[in-house]
């Protein structure tokens, strides 16, 4: 288990002593994060890293995953997709199972939820634990991951009436938040450079990863990581692919993903993208397990370009990823990409298939440019998007919720170091 | 022998949490009315309660507006005019405040249709709390400050050499306050910290710059 310590050789010792002042304001405070899934997808990776290093700087912080049956999930599914600005069917029998399910786990969780000084809901799915917890002593926070810019109306019409009870709300974007009536914090996401994913490998370590995928050691490697996600745009990935290898015609292509417990559509669209492929030699489909980590750290660490092409993005942690690894970015204009990929600095910010394909093409002529964009990149995360910056953040909001609600808060305690 | 001789500088750290405050423009138009009727707080988070916050370091425009009129209205000229705006020049956000709504007139009465920008590309307002807390470390003498300034938190710094210019009605930071407290013993260093331009440099090379005059004055290594 890592230490807040082992990140001073990333961040900074000052990032370190900071962050331990913060959590010193914060001692005696009981947080609980609450989600739908262990496994999978961005917010359980946060959390997963995020959560042990508030235990470590002394705060009493827990992880707790509501669970629910195959139709709980078809129904989050939909908003997830709503949200995002899909028309989705939205059933009677759907929304009951949902509040339903809500009410069980509610049942499970209340010792725990209502003694919590500060509890934070990770996006729809546990949204209505709070309407069962009118005893509730903290404040409650929702977290919504998702890129809520230009929702399904109604979708977030029957959604919006169960966030109006949160003490406050955090989006990762200010394009993301909703007229609400209450604070709304503005809190992009991290990724941890110590984990698996992102650790320094050796590139004899990253040939032996790779070697499974018989990938040609001599041909360059487009590379997409994402869930099999429309909203990834998979196949339009193939299609810039298609674009690209007219020109360049020894490209690979990579497309690896994983299944989240809590995505039930990932199937179909695997299918999908395998019939779009049409067992193209050089197409490299990988349906990854969970805890391949240590594989996208290679693959990220082993393509020429990386592509993230979403037509529709909450943040896009693979995005931060690669640009960790020193590559910049050929991301989709959309939602938290734009805040990674500065155009023509950290990488292309592009809105079609062709336009990936242009940018792709480029970067393999130019590979002086890949190495000048992929250090401003690698720096741009350092100071921002590191899991240090995000800890920070949340100690400080919580700080801001419990010591008052004015533009500057002084917090007078001493803190012995 | 002054006050300041005998009390030590508090070194104060401080973290920024950004909050959407709902406003938006979609044009130059509603800029304007919003610049308005906005929070002094929200200018100050677009000029510089940002540099605590993810954002990358464009060499060209150093605040919010400049940036938005540059890379989503695509109109260079008003960019170049917003971002010559020195804030540190005006002696509290409201005179920011009528500066800027000044500029952006201007800029209405030449053009004759202020651009519309796509709904996903809207200058967003944003406001911010900040948190500010003892650190409980603090420098005895001002030869100190060579060794304690290059290991300060980027938040100290922010609140230190940027935050005290509209905290502390001088306009002046913390260092140079502090100092000039000691009469005419530190006077050059003082003129030296007060030429380091806050405003096209970022918090750590602020940091280092500081530390480099410090060092460089009490005749110490710089690490």
């Amino acid at each position: 288990m890592r230490s807040v310590q082992d990140y001073a050789s990333v961040a900074g010792q000052d990032v370190v002593e900071h962050l331990r002042q913060l959590a010193a304001l914060l001692q005696g405070v009981r947080i609980v994060h609450v989600n739908s899934t262990r496994l999978g997808g961005g917010v359980a990776e946060i959390l997963r890293e995020l959560v042990p290093l508030k235990n470590d700087l002394g705060i009493d912080a827990r992880w707790e995953v509501v669970k629910g049956e195959e139709a709980f999930y078809q129904c989050t599914k939909n908003f997830h997709n709503g949200l995002q600005g899909t028309p989705v069917p939205m059933s009677e029998h759907l929304l009951r199972t949902y509040e339903e399910t809500n009410a069980s786990n509610a049942e499970e969780l209340r010792s725990v939820l209502e003694e919590a000084d500060i509890v934070f809901i990770h996006d729809p799915q546990p949204l209505l634990l709070l309407q069962s917890m009118p005893n509730r002593k903290g404040k409650w926070i929702w977290r919504c991951h998702i890129d809520l810019s230009r929702p399904y109306r109604p979708v977030w019409k029957y959604l919006r009436k169960f966030t109006l009870d949160y003490e406050a709300s955090i989006f990762s974007l200010a394009d993301f938040s909703q007229s609400l009536p209450h604070t709304q914090f503005l809190v992009p996401p991290s990724i941890d450079p110590l984990n698996e994913k992102n650790m320094d490998l050796s590139s004899e370590r990253v040939e032996e990863l790779c070697a499974p995928f018989k990938l040609d050691a001599q041909r360059p490697v487009m590379l997409q990581v994402s869930r099999f996600d429309r909203f990834k745009d998979p196949c339009g990935v193939l299609r810039a692919y298609r674009l690209v290898k007219a020109f360049a015609p020894g490209v690979q292509l990579v497309l690896a993903g994983g299944a989240a417990t809590d995505d039930p559509e990932g199937e179909a669209v695997l299918e999908e993208v395998r019939f779009e492929a049409d067992a193209d030699p050089d197409v490299h489909i990988l349906l990854l397990p969970p805890d391949a980590d240590l594989t996208i750290n290679a693959l990220q660490r082993r393509a020429d370009i990386v592509l993230q092409k979403s037509v529709k993005e909450g943040f896009g942690l693979t995005v931060t990823e690669a640009m960790w690894k020193g590559k910049p970015v050929i991301g989709g204009d959309t939602g938290g990409i734009r805040l990674q990929v500065v155009n023509h600095h950290t990488g292309f910010l592009v809105s079609s298939p062709e336009g990936a394909a242009l940018r792709t093409r480029y970067l393999l002529q130019h590979p002086d440019k890949v190495q000048e964009m992929g250090h401003k990149a690698k720096e741009f995360v350092r100071e921002n998007f590191l899991i240090t910056r995000h800890l920070r953040e949340y100690l400080s909001l919580m700080v801001a919720l419990i010591y008052g609600d004015e533009e500057r808060i002084k917090v007078e305690m001493h803190v012995n170091r | 022998m002054n006050s300041n001789a005998r009390t030590p500088f508090a070194v104060k750290d401080c973290a920024l949490v950004a909050i959407a405050t709902g406003q938006k423009a979609q044009d130059l138009r509603e800029l304007r009315d919003k610049l308005h009727v906005i929070s002094p707080g929200s200018i100050y988070y677009h000029f510089w309660g940002g540099r605590l916050r993810p954002r990358f370091d464009d060499p060209q425009y150093v605040n919010d507006f400049a940036t938005w009129t540059h890379y989503q209205v695509h109109d260079e000229m008003l960019a170049e005019r917003l971002a010559i705006v020195d804030p540190k020049e005006f002696q509290d956000l409201e005179s920011l405040r009528h500066e800027l709504i000044e500029i952006v007139e201007q800029r209405l009465d030449e053009i004759q249709w202020p651009t519309v920008v796509p709904s996903d590309r809207q200058f967003h307002f944003i406001r911010s709390q900040i948190v500010v807390f003892d650190t409980g470390r603090v420098v005895e003498s001002p030869e100190d400050l060579a060794e304690t300034v290059p290991r300060m938190s980027l938040g100290s710094v922010f609140y230190h050499f940027i935050d005290a210019r509209h905290r502390l009605q001088s306009g002046r930071n913390d260092f140079y306050t502090w100092l000039d407290g000691f009469g005419d013993t530190y006077r050059d260093l003082c003129v030296q910290i007060a030429s380091i331009d806050p405003y096209f440099a970022t918090l750590s090379e602020l940091r280092t710059n500081l530390g480099r005059v410090f060092s460089e004055y009490f005749g110490r290594a710089t690490s």
